[in-house]
């Protein structure tokens, strides 16, 4: 199943909630697809994507068994070319544009500018989606880059609403990947600078938020300290649960009260909202933890697979299983869960 | 849940690590090290573990040598994951999640965190098939029965 480029995407029928689901190995790739991702999405073993963690990713003989293998059951896979390349490592990003095209990938998902022209000019049959590391939240920033540069799927950041993501499906041809599942951050797609702030490293350039070489943990009296590049983020008593160890998750005293002065550890479920992005056309639904292992993603790929064909069978009847939805706040990060900013009734 | 008497692990924690270390150092070499040998432990080279049983009182000292483990005396280690008896074992079966046991608390890796992550993640990009056929068959028949047991 390929998708068709040029004039003819006007006359093909745009996917509905595709199932998009992480991958940050071989296992976890075979994971996916055997509980019936309709595509995976991966990255390479380096600063090229937003997931650049010690010995995970793939290299070029993982990546070749991953595109046969998805292949092979009818499964997409995009790679995430979605961090913003530096003046004197771009050739870095352009080879990793070539090895995509070279490998047989259905499509690169890509932020920066610059690199969509590249692409575009280099493989025009290369399919190009636009990341939410590209933060475009409104209609017309998404057909600038159809426009210029031939972006046919954007995945809209985590900051909207659901009618104003209705509103931008309406404006535009291009399709609309939305977040379904998975850990939840400040949402300055793109733009966020703490982890930088912090310990020199941000997503943006260096492929990762809190690297692991600035992250230490450590059992003491007091409890399970986390400290960033030395500083200390967090304190959890034995009874509380932990977050991941960024800064916009830390807890911090002001005036005189420590608390989660930016956010609580939590994670973005929409399961519930399923007949909503049914109904407004939502193209895909992505699944967030590339960090996580073939075992969540089993789990995870196995529960939305199956509410989507129950919401696709009979929107109107749709109801998320008690079961589906305590599977998932098993895995998720914080104690728990949330649907973010797409439900808003006070906008 | 199988609970460790506390009283015995108690007892283990006295007894010098360098036995239960050496066992497990030899035992994973003779097993799944075929099948992990062509990974690229080059980063891992003399680097010292520590694996800490919570439950039992056990833990097990190594670092990464080019022919696989090398059992470690007890002393610093780079890294040190702490969890359960049963936690580890689930792990092991690629039934559990680490990232799920960490928020839970059931997981604690101490130390070099980019070294921890390296390991996890190495050891994640390994299809569990490809541990299984390192097994004798008859251990290895056992070990996928009790791991589709787990996932029932």
């Amino acid at each position: 199943m390929k998708y068709i480029l040029g004039n003819q995407e006007s006359v093909m029928p745009k996917p509905l909630l595709e199932l998009i689901c992480p991958a940050g190995s071989l296992p976890a790739l075979k994971a996916a697809v055997d509980h019936g991702a309709d595509g995976v999405y991966l990255g390479l073993k380096d600063n090229t994507n937003a997931r650049n963690f010690s010995g995970l990713n793939f290299d070029a003989k993982a990546l070749a068994e991953g595109v046969r293998y998805a292949h092979a059951k009818n499964c997409k896979v995009l790679m995430a070319l979605n961090t913003y390349p530096q003046p004197t490592t771009l050739k870095r990003w352009q080879q990793a544009v070539d090895t995509a095209a070279t490998a047989g990938l259905d499509a690169i998902i890509l932020a920066d500018p610059g690199l969509m022209a590249y692409a575009m000019k280099t493989h025009p049959q290369l399919r190009l989606h636009l990341s939410v590391q590209g933060s475009a939240t409104n209609y017309e920033a998404i057909n600038f880059y159809h426009e210029h540069f031939g972006i046919q799927r954007a995945v809209v950041p985590r900051v909207l609403s659901l009618p104003q993501v209705e509103n931008v499906v309406q404006h535009t041809h291009v399709e609309i990947e939305l977040f379904g599942f998975g850990g939840l951050c400040v949402m300055v797609e793109g733009r966020c600078l703490l982890s930088s702030y912090a310990c020199g490293d941000s997503p943006n350039t260096f492929g990762a938020c809190s690297p692991g070489h600035a992250v230490r943990w450590q059992q003491t009296p007091k409890g399970m300290e986390t400290r960033l590049n030395g500083v200390l983020i967090d304190r959890y008593a034995d009874h509380e649960k932990a977050g991941y160890p960024t800064l916009c998750k830390g807890r911090f005293e002001v005036q005189g009260e420590t608390y989660y002065a930016l956010e609580e550890p939590t994670s973005l479920n929409t399961l519930e909202m399923l007949p909503e992005m049914h109904r407004i056309g939502i193209a895909a639904i992505k699944i967030e933890g590339r960090q996580r292992s073939p075992a969540y993603v089993a789990q995870v790929t196995q529960v939305w697979r199956a509410a989507i064909d129950a919401v696709k069978r009979n929107p109107a009847a749709f109801k998320p299983q008690a079961a589906w939805l305590a599977q998932l706040d098993k895995v998720s990060e914080g104690s728990m869960h949330t649907l973010g900013a797409y439900y808003r009734p006070w906008k | 849940m199988i609970a460790f008497p506390s009283s015995l692990a108690a007892l283990i924690s006295r007894l010098p690590a360098y036995p239960p270390s050496l066992t497990f150092a030899t035992a994973f070499n003779l097993t799944v090290w075929k099948s992990l040998q062509d990974l690229e432990w080059e980063a891992l080279q003399d680097r010292r573990f520590c694996v800490a049983v919570r439950d039992t009182g056990i833990k097990l000292w190594f670092s990464m040598a080019t022919s696989g483990l090398k059992a470690e005396t007890a002393g610093q280690a780079d890294v040190t994951f702490t969890a359960t008896l049963l936690d580890f074992t689930r792990l092991a079966l690629r039934l559990e999640d680490p990232d799920t046991l960490f928020f839970n608390r059931r997981l604690l890796i101490e130390g070099d965190t980019d070294l921890g992550l390296r390991v996890k993640n190495m050891l994640d990009g390994v299809e569990f098939e490809t541990l299984l056929e390192s097994f004798p068959s008859v251990l290895g028949r056992l070990v996928n029965q009790v791991r589709k047991q787990g996932m029932a």
